[in-house]
């Protein structure tokens, strides 16, 4: 995988602290200007193997590679990596403008230019005219883009940014995000973002890799993690799922069967590789793939009959839990219509059946 | 009580108390200026009438003033050396993952908590045995030796309240440990650094025991005023000079307080 359009590649590596095992093993390629999310929940070390990539831990073992040049001999100071940090890490006893142009001394810039690219950091990230302002006279978002445009006016192969947006309140979040997506278009720099928050990385990334304690679980794009999860791990961190057990009854001409413990008999489509006859595994649904209704549909459609046990109505859409003989967790459907006379009318308690398309279930290995 | 929460609530016994704790610590304090302004030898009452003559007798005193320019060399010069010596000692016990920092951490300590007088004699058998000729190279020495907890134990605290990610970000923006530590960690550090000077010149100004094995034919202050006081004329002088450093270490201890606080609450107000 070590193409030659790899920007970033992450070999094998590996970081201990002590006994704990931070990072295990993880291999990574990412290329020039993407924009790659390491996603996991805390302690799963993605921030680790961000600080990893930008030299404040040296790896246990492995390597990272740079635009081909081997990193473990280069110091944080020599990289070509800048980091927007957790906490921003503004200077305090420096104005904005001090902030920003920190990284320039080295450059020699003639008084007005200096201030010119300062201005211009300032521009790109929508504080002009804050130069003189002092780090504690800075909201936690101004705070935010004063730490981007510090990190971006030395103009790095690699952005690496540590949940920057995790101090912030939603609405600035999202306003953020949007903002960082088209910035990270215009100035075509790689991005890698450590996020817990999948709705997040969802938004913001060409491609995500999912960690849990250490491994990579899957490194794909949002919608490909999203439809084709490879595990039981990553289809339940991503967005809501359903799960059932199954038992892989028979595979021919293109159509798999299974036998669930709630949803009955299920047939789905199968391409390329597919567990063998009488592998037990588990069938993975969306809640926004299942439909609701009173009465049996016509023969041969998926089918399976339940309770009602909480409704909730959220306005645009609908969250149903629905009892299924077989499974002690309620099915989660989720209607993202307007309500209508019929779901307005399942209350708790009601028979109802549930319904998919014949595409719908995802096949998981059995953890 | 309504209203009055039970911390809050008038205490007369413990004022009282509190004001006589007070006037047993400063009244005899106090005593120094008030008869330094006596125009008598003699310290006794009643008052005899104000004078500034023993002020201005300080003024030609040549031996006292050497003494007094004594001091402030060896307290300058302890001020400077144990307070980098501090810094240094500092940040590698909250920086770096040190093995045995604990253990380190009390022996740097522990001077504080052993008597002066076996610092002083301890070190006046090193020096001898080592055939260093005493001086107040020697008394120097020693003053480090006393001042350097005081340092250190004014600069972990601010060490630990700043976030090391500053001079993460200072590395990652291209500046190496000693840049790094001449333009983030020592202008953040600096009312500690202030601090930490003045509260070991203070200490090494007023120190007596260790002057007093390790000085050698120079003497410090202290050992001066010491000196002096085995001549009953010459005690009035010794009370106005006294009551002059009273009056300056208490400026320089409060504006070392002062420059603290600030410091800390500045810290505070960024808000990380």
């Amino acid at each position: 995988m070590s193409g030659k359009d790899a920007y970033i590649s992450i070999n094998n590596v590996s970081k201990r602290f002590g006994p704990v095992v931070a990072v295990d093993g993880i291999n990574i390629t990412i290329s020039g200007g993407e924009f790659f999310s390491l996603l996991g929940s805390s302690g799963c070390g993605k921030t680790t193997l961000l600080r990893v990539l930008a030299g404040f831990e040296a790896p246990t073992s492995g390597e990272v590679y740079i635009d081909d040049m081997a990193m473990s001999e280069v110091p944080p100071h020599l990289r070509p990596t800048n980091m927007v940090f957790q906490n921003y890490a503004i200077f305090p006893h420096l104005n904005v403008r001090g902030n920003i142009a920190y990284g320039l001394r080295k450059d020699k810039l003639a008084k007005a230019e200096l201030l010119r690219r300062v201005d211009e950091a300032l521009e790109m990230v929508k504080l002009p005219g804050f130069g003189d302002r002092r780090s504690n006279q800075l909201s936690g978002g101004q705070r935010q883009r004063v730490a981007l445009a510090r990190a971006l006016i030395k103009r790095p192969k690699v952005l690496l940014l540590d949940e920057p947006l995790g101090a912030l309140d939603k609405k600035l979040r999202e306003e953020m995000q949007i903002e960082l997506r088209a910035l990270q278009q215009t100035v075509g720099i790689t991005f890698i973002f450590v996020t817990h928050d999948q709705e997040e990385a969802l938004t913001l990334s060409d491609r995500i890799a999912v960690m849990s304690e250490g491994r990579v679980l899957q490194v794909a794009s949002p919608k490909e993690l999203y439809n084709r999860p490879v595990s039981v791990e990553v289809a339940d961190f991503i967005g809501q799922m359903n799960f059932t057990d199954a038992t892989v009854i028979d595979v021919q001409n293109g159509r798999a069967a299974l036998d669930t413990a709630s949803l009955g008999r299920v047939q789905v489509p199968v391409n390329g590789d597919f567990a063998s006859k009488g592998a037990q595994v588990v069938v993975a649904i969306r809640p926004e793939m299942l439909s609701l209704s009173r009465e049996r549909g016509p023969q041969g459609e998926n089918a399976v009959q339940g309770v009602v046990k909480t409704a909730a109505y959220l306005g645009d859409r609908s969250h149903f839990y629905v009892s299924v003989d077989g499974s002690d967790k309620p099915f989660a459907v989720a209607a993202r219509e307007a309500p209508t006379s019929l779901t307005q009318s399942l209350d708790a308690g009601t028979p109802v059946w549930l319904t998919w398309p014949d595409e719908a279930p995802i096949v998981l290995p059995r953890p | 009580m309504k209203g009055v929460s039970y911390i809050r609530r008038p205490n007369r016994p413990l004022h009282v108390y509190a004001l006589l704790y007070l006037a047993f610590l400063y009244i005899p304090v106090l005593f120094l200026p008030l008869f330094s302004f006596n125009d008598s030898l003699y310290i006794s009452f009643p008052l005899r009438g104000f004078t500034t003559k023993w002020y201005a007798s300080m003024i030609n005193n040549e031996p006292m003033l050497a003494a007094l320019l004594n001091s402030v060399k060896v307290g300058a010069t302890t001020a400077v050396l144990a307070t980098i010596l501090g810094i240094f000692g500092a940040k590698a016990v909250t920086r770096y993952r040190l093995p045995g920092r604990k253990p380190v951490v009390f022996v740097i300590m522990l001077p504080l908590v052993i008597p002066g007088i076996i610092l002083g004699v301890a070190l006046l058998i090193l020096m001898s045995r080592m055939g260093v000729t005493l001086s107040l190279y020697t008394v120097t020495l020693g003053h480090i030796l006393i001042s350097v907890p005081f340092a250190m134990a004014t600069m972990i605290p601010r060490f630990e309240g700043f976030d090391k990610s500053m001079e993460e970000a200072s590395a990652d923006l291209g500046e190496n440990a000693i840049w790094t530590f001449w333009r983030v960690t020592l202008p953040i550090m600096f009312p500690g650094v202030l601090a930490s000077l003045l509260l070991c010149f203070t200490i090494s100004f007023d120190e007596f025991i260790m002057a007093f094995f390790l000085a050698g034919t120079d003497p410090t202050l202290p050992i001066f005023i010491y000196s002096q006081l085995r001549f009953p004329q010459k005690l009035p002088g010794v009370l106005a000079l006294g009551a002059c450093i009273l009056v300056i270490s208490f400026l320089v201890v409060f504006f070392s307080q002062w420059l603290r606080h600030r410091g800390t609450a500045g810290t505070a107000r960024v808000g990380i």
